[in-house]
């Protein structure tokens, strides 16, 4: 029996969060959307069948033959994405920047492998809410400063706590690398750069932390020590280790480190210059999580629009590349995710490699794409139907969105207070 | 010089300096002073007059007479300068030495300081026209000694601290007298600069713009002040009235800076002595037309050290270009005929002074203009040219001998003569003991060679082809010479005292034993062959060529001024934003910088064609709210109204985000004072004019308005708890700033229409206050208020107010909470300039909704979408199209929330914002929708001149790496020839937002906009 359901926007008045969606127990069909797998491939007129929360199948809906399922959502001449990624990111964290109180995202101390995001992740944060209706639907939650902020763990974005939030705990450290130069001065006067005397000192000292750790993790202790218990998993692969670095000789080292640690994964973030080392990257499968797209070059000489072109630069040169947005208002700019892989394609890249960026590469770099990242058989069901191009601002309108099946609400705070007033100036002029 | 070791002093007349009518009760009073007669020297009188041969007579610290058949009295002292040159010596205008400053008191208290610490004096520290530095003077003979040993003879000293910092004095490089001697005048000068005191914590100014406000407002007040309408002492305005008739000195700087204070100077009809800082050259034209008289310090910068490359990555192109150009400087001043003195200003060390001044001979500046500019020129700017500043009778025995010109790098400064009084910098004659002697003493003979330099001799003993350890020490004639032992095992030595007459030397010799006998060395008469060839034209000094100065000169910059075209786009799609809506296949010709047509297949009779197939034009776009382009500060925050300062004074033409918004698609915008108070600054509406200058970005007939602010910043919530010293601290006290300001404006403008009416009591001139015309400007509806607001209560209290004074709002900036109250704006008459998706920032952005514009233009609000960011300006395309995701709103609108509609709120709509006949030429071709994602700006037009050309990118990049890599190797090549180096320096050009506090922006900024 073919059922199409009319899509439903409930608006609930009143100023709480939203709702999570309950567990999906129907089967789903989705037909006729243009289907961007987030591997690079198109589906231009695609079959997805949804069971128990997974793509069933997914396919061209021109040869397919569609099997009974609970809910048919006739999505022709819309677009189908699998749920974009935010990675390195503090969502929930930090509720209101200049409200000290509402922030959770640094410890004091250098090296902090222990100390895990996971748990001060406000899965009911407002800006949580508001990144949904963009086809934001994952994040890493990672904490920052120090030299080791911690542990982060990824979540999913609709939740009634981090636990039911979580979906990979403990995924990965990160590790701020040292800058090989410094500047004299402070801000008001600037002096000039210099080299960091301190710079090899730093990465001793990261070195002698790891070995420590790698000889308690390889021997028997009586006492337990915490901080180096969290580093464990890194030579095996089950975390990742990221490493924050911009700077071409930062990169490199970083890469050295990779190597003379026996580091199975290892992934730099930000990585601004890392498109002249890129054959290193290439050759040692580092990925890189760059930059936020929409930032300015860092230097007075260099092309406007390199910070535009830097994704390109790395994909042309084979290395895998993902999109994180760290830096001012990150986490209110986390729902512009789609439009930095937007801006990606406008300066180089087609548009579906621009998809991976904050879809199927993210997922590999951040080791769940096994169940996310692509539209897929097999893997989970979050994914979302736009009306239109999703990169693009202007057709970015999300009619239905799903994680692990379940259809979640895309309201925020923001479209309640914009049918509240909506709603006020209707009523006065009645 | 070079070579010199010793600075000797000659005693000529020990006594000349005691006063005449001094008591004198160390002894008996003596009054014999002799002639002196330097004669057979080349004697530049002025610095266009040389006489050969010449013979300067002086007696005490007087020149009695030059020339060449001048009368020697009898037994007067006679120095032979044969072969030698004679110069005034130089006179510095700008200098602190031997001035006594104290060491600023470092405070450890962070609570603003907004009032003055003084009494009795102007209500700003930073004011202190009183200050004199006669009254503060320390003479240092060792920094003197320096000056001398560059030339110097006269040094106009003041202490450089504070906006208006006080007087100099002018007094020379006499060691040998007291003060009453040195000092030719006590004051000569008033300084000024854009600087805060360091001896004091008042907050006010924090900015350029603050202390050129505030230099205006000692103008009027003094003014004021001096026709006796004040009640009350002010000292400082005393003295600054008192000081007006010496010469104005201008610590400017940089050249944006001089054309500043030129600025300043203009409106109060003073001509200041501008001290630049060797940039001028940049803006040359600009500077010319000043007409003012420039202070250059002669230092250059050194070569960056760039051997690490990814330091040197971090040396901008303008960085290193001014490497290579600073030294053409003052050709260049030269040549445009710009009046300029020399000064050791900002030099690291004195000593580099002549070296640097020989550079700028070599790079082309004429030496007898660099001559006027260190004697006659710096001599007549003070008033003393009677007394220094050339060689002639009657005149202070001010001049230096060099053993030949100046300007080559071979000669020395032999002596300079302070006031008569001789000081040895090297021998003019020295003794030349260099030669092969038979020495002999004790029955041993030796073979003596004396060689090396004049000024430090070395000596070699040798004995049946066997060398012996020799030292020797000359001082003239006393010869000292200590001949070690042939056996290095032992610590023997004969020791050797003599003297030298006529190539002979003999003396004492003491031998190993303690005996002691004679010696003697006669001199052999055959000498060494000079080796002449090596010095001849080897070491002719190599100018590089000067790399061109481009507009502006820095990266991006073009090389000719870019120029108006005449331009046809033809077939395109284009964005008229008035009722035609978007028209298809479309030509747009663009004529006199003006939209001459627009039609379809127009003829291209001799304008430049552009095939717009595929592609998009739009008008430019308008930010309402931009802080690029402003130089040191754009916050006055150091009291909580400043509306008397304005970002007009100190726009920015070089700040590289000019180019990057064009490259955005931006072509004008309006830069504002930050939130940082209740009543901010006045703003400047610029059109993005990249390679013009200031002025000329300035669109001058365009409306004007002025930044207020509300909420968290001006209650200084985030400023930490140190600040809570400063009225208002809450929203509450906000509306009474207001209050207190607007109903003073009034009662101002009563004072003064009762004053000049001529009826009633008022009889005092009232004092004329800046900020309260600005007010006043406000009521008057000459000026429009552009306000910095987030939450509705505050909005809306703006609104009532500005209704109580009977004037209206003409914008909300930022305006997040403006859907909350819309019908109210709407009734009220007040435009929305907000974000597109901005929240979460602080607590009043709280509930600041993307649907925020859409909801405001649906009740009737002017709208538009601006940025506060120089990231975020160059994608406001990208910004307004999120309106059509945030509220539905119509492609065609959601383009004029940024073209359109910010020209109408700034009421220059007739002039921009649309694409219509007679409108100025200010587009933009996009290749694509201006509104897609997918879109690139890929030629940017302001008023018909291509600023922006996507096409030319790659060319410009390849020409950047092309010079950077030029002159990487220039400076690498420095660094081996052993010039010195500096630290790779990164230029900072740091990012205003509404709370950047200071004169400088931070690099990590935090958005609390």
């Amino acid at each position: 029996m073919k059922k199409y359901i009319v899509l439903l926007f409930i608006s609930l008045f009143g100023f709480a969060q939203q709702t999570p969606a309950p567990k999906q127990t129907k089967s789903i069909l989705i037909l006729g959307a243009k289907a961007h797998l987030g591997n690079g491939k198109v589906i231009e007129n695609s079959m997805i069948s949804i069971v128990d929360g997974k793509i069933a199948a997914i396919g061209d809906a021109t040869i397919m033959k569609p099997g009974k399922h609970d809910i048919w959502i006739d999505a022709s001449g819309k677009h189908v994405y699998p749920g974009f990624i935010a990675p390195n990111s503090t969502l929930g964290l930090v509720e209101i920047d200049a409200v000290r109180a509402s922030d959770d995202e640094s410890e004091i101390g250098e090296f902090n492998p222990h100390v895990r995001s996971i748990i001060a992740y406000n899965s009911e944060s407002k800006l949580v809410e508001t990144t949904r209706p963009n086809g934001v639907l994952l994040a890493q939650i990672t904490p920052r400063g120090g030299r080791i902020p911690g542990t982060s763990s990824i979540v999913q974005l609709d939740a009634w706590t981090w636990e039911d939030a979580t979906i990979k705990e403990n995924d990965g450290i990160h590790l701020n690398w040292p800058r090989s130069y410094s500047r004299a001065g402070w801000w008001a006067e600037p002096g000039g750069i210099e080299m960091n005397k301190n710079y090899d000192p730093q990465v001793k000292a990261i070195q002698e932390y790891f070995d420590n750790a790698f000889a308690y993790l390889g021997s028997k202790n009586s006492k337990k020590d915490i901080p180096y218990e969290a580093m464990k998993g890194l030579q095996s692969g089950e975390k990742t280790l990221f490493i924050n670095a911009n700077g071409e000789k930062e990169i490199i080292d970083a890469v050295l480190f990779k190597k003379k640690n026996d580091i199975k994964k290892m992934v730099i973030v930000g990585g601004f210059y890392a498109f002249k080392v890129a054959p290193l990257l290439k050759e040692n499968n580092v990925a890189v999580l760059l930059n936020r797209v929409h930032s300015l070059p860092l230097l007075e000489d260099q092309d406007v629009n390199l910070p535009y072109k830097n994704a390109k630069l790395l994909v042309d040169a084979g290395v895998l590349v993902g999109l994180q947005n760290a830096g001012d208002m990150e986490r209110m700019q986390t729902r512009n995710l789609p439009f930095y892989a937007g801006t990606c394609a406008a300066w180089g890249l087609n548009k579906e490699q621009a998809l991976q960026l904050i879809t199927g590469n993210s997922a590999k770099i951040l080791g769940i794409d096994n169940m996310y990242g692509t539209l897929e058989s097999g893997k989970s069901a979050t994914l979302f139907i736009s009306e239109g191009d999703a990169l693009d601002m202007k057709t970015n309108v999300i009619s239905l969105a799903f994680i692990d099946g379940r259809q979640i609400s895309l309201d925020s705070h923001h479209t309640e207070l914009y049918q509240r007033y909506k709603g006020k100036f209707e009523q006065q002029k009645k | 010089m070079r070579y010199f070791s010793l600075v000797m002093v000659f005693f000529l007349s020990l006594t000349t300096q005691a006063q005449e009518y001094f008591p004198k009760n160390d002894g008996v009073k003596q009054s014999f002073k002799n002639f002196t007669a330097i004669q057979n020297a080349t004697i530049y009188v002025s610095a266009t007059q040389k006489i050969e041969n010449a013979t300067l007579l002086i007696k005490e610290n007087k020149i009695i007479d030059v020339g060449t058949s001048v009368n020697i009295p009898k037994g007067a002292q006679i120095i032979d300068a044969k072969g030698k040159t004679i110069y005034p010596s130089f006179v510095e205008l700008y200098s602190e030495f031997g001035i006594n400053k104290p060491t600023p008191r470092p405070s450890g208290n962070f609570t603003p300081q907004y009032e003055s610490s003084r009494e009795g004096y102007y209500w700003n520290d930073h004011v202190k026209p009183e200050y004199n530095a006669y009254e503060n003077l320390s003479y240092d003979t060792k920094a003197a000694g320096s000056l001398r040993e560059a030339g110097f003879g006269t040094v106009l000293s003041h202490h450089s601290d504070g906006v208006i910092a006080g007087t100099g004095l002018l007094w020379t490089l006499n060691d040998f007298g007291s003060n009453a001697d040195r000092m030719l005048k006590d004051k000569v000068s008033q300084h000024f600069t854009f600087n805060r005191s360091r001896f004091t914590k008042q907050t006010y100014p924090s900015s350029l713009m603050g202390s050129m406000a505030l230099i205006r407002q000692v103008y009027h007040d003094a003014k004021w002040y001096g026709q006796g309408n004040a009640s009350n002492k002010d000292l400082s305005l005393e003295a600054f009235n008192t000081n007006k008739n010496l010469i104005q000195i201008f610590n400017a700087g940089d050249k944006l800076n001089a054309l500043r204070a030129a600025k300043i100077g203009n409106e109060f009809g003073v001509k200041y002595l501008i001290k630049g800082s060797g940039n001028e050259f940049e803006s040359i034209n600009e500077i010319k037309k000043t007409g003012a008289t420039f202070i250059i310090p002669l230092n250059f910068p050194d070569a960056y050290d760039v051997s690490d490359p990814y330091l040197a990555q971090q040396v901008s192109l303008s960085d290193m270009k001014f490497w290579n150009q600073a030294p053409f400087n003052l050709k260049i001043l030269a040549e445009n005929n710009v009046p300029f003195v020399l000064s050791t200003a900002d030099l690291k060390e004195t000593k580099s002074f002549l070296s640097n001044l020989r550079k700028a001979v070599t790079y082309g500046l004429p030496k007898d203009k660099a001559l006027l500019a260190l004697t006659e020129t710096p001599a007549k700017l003070v008033n003393q040219f009677d007394k220094v500043g050339s060689i002639a009778k009657g005149k202070l025995a001010n001049f230096i001998i060099v053993s030949g010109d100046i300007f080559e790098d071979k000669s020395n400064i032999l002596e300079n003569w302070v006031q008569g009084n001789r000081n040895i910098i090297d021998k003019i004659n020295p003794t030349d003991i260099r030669g092969t002697y038979d020495l002999t003493f004790d029955n041993h003979k030796f073979e003596l060679k004396i060689e090396g330099e004049t000024s430090k001799f070395e000596a070699k003993a040798v004995k049946d082809s066997v060398n012996f350890g020799t030292k020797i020490q000359f001082n003239d004639p006393w010869v000292n010479l200590v001949i070690k032992n042939q056996d290095t095992t032992k610590a023997n030595f004969v020791r050797l005292s003599g003297t030298f007459v006529k190539d002979m030397m003999q003396g004492k010799a003491v031998l190993e034993n303690g005996n002691e006998t004679t010696w003697t060395a006669t001199k052999r008469t055959t000498e060494v062959k000079e080796d002449k060839k090596k010095d001849d034209k080897k070491d002719e000094p190599k100018v590089p060529s000067m790399y061109a100065v481009t507009f502006p000169n820095i990266s991006f910059g073009t090389a000719e001024k870019p120029k108006q075209e005449t331009i046809l786009i033809k077939n395109t799609t284009v964005w008229t934003g008035e009722k035609d809506g978007i028209l298809k296949e479309t030509d747009v010709l663009i004529q006199n910088g003006k939209i001459a047509r627009i039609g379809k297949n127009l003829p291209s009779t001799g304008a430049k064609v552009v095939d717009g197939t595929g592609k998009h034009l739009t008008a430019g776009i308008i930010d309402e709210h931009s802080h690029i382009a402003i130089s040191n500060g754009v916050n006055e925050g150091g009291q909580n109204s400043s509306a008397e300062v304005t970002i007009e004074d100190v726009v920015n033409s070089d700040d590289i985000n000019i180019y990057r918004n064009l490259a955005g698609g931006v072509t004008s915008a309006n830069l504002l004072h930050g939130s940082a108070n209740p009543i901010g600054g006045r703003a400047a509406f610029i059109k993005l004019k990249w390679g013009y200058s200031p002025d000329e970005m300035l669109v001058n007939d365009a409306p004007k308005y002025i930044k207020f602010a509300l909420g968290e910043n001006v209650k200084q919530s985030n400023w930490g708890d140190f600040s809570r010293n400063r009225f208002p601290q809450s929203r509450m006290g906000v509306e009474q700033v207001y209050e207190d300001y607007f109903t003073r404006a009034i009662e101002y403008k009563n004072e003064w229409d009762a004053y000049k009416s001529g009826k009633g009591k008022n009889k005092v001139m009232p004092r004329f206050d800046i900020e309260l015309e600005v007010i006043g400007e406000i009521l008057a509806k000459k000026r429009f208020i552009t306000c910095h607001s987030y939450v509705q209560s505050e909005i809306n209290m703006l609104m009532k107010l500005a209704e109580r004074y009977n004037f209206k709002i003409q914008t909300f900036t930022h305006i997040l909470e403006g859907y909350k109250l819309a019908d109210k704006m709407s009734a009220h008459g007040v435009a929305g300039s907000t974000f597109a998706d901005w929240w979460a920032y602080k607590y009043e952005v709280n509930d600041a909704i993307p649907y925020n514009a859409a909801i405001m233009m649906n009740e009737g609000v002017q709208v538009s979408i601006n940025s506060d960011d120089a990231e975020m300006s160059r994608r406001l395309n990208q910004e307004a199209a999120k309106t059509v995701k945030y509220g539905n709103v119509t492609e065609e609108e959601a383009w004029n929330f940024v073209t359109l509609n910010p020209a109408k709120i700034l009421q220059v709509d007739n002039k921009v914002g649309s694409i219509k006949v007679g409108k100025d030429a200010d587009v933009v071709l996009w290749s694509d929708s201006p509104l897609s994602i997918y879109t690139r700006a890929e030629k940017t037009l302001v008023d018909g001149i291509i600023f922006y050309d996507l096409e030319k990118e790659a060319e410009t990049l390849a020409l950047i790496q092309k010079e950077r890599a030029e002159l990487i190797n220039l400076m690498l090549d420095a660094k081996n020839k052993g010039m010195k180096t500096q630290l790779p320096k990164k230029k900072e050009n740091g990012h205003y937002h509404c709370d950047t506090l200071g004169e400088y922006c931070k690099e990590s900024h935090y958005k609390y906009n």
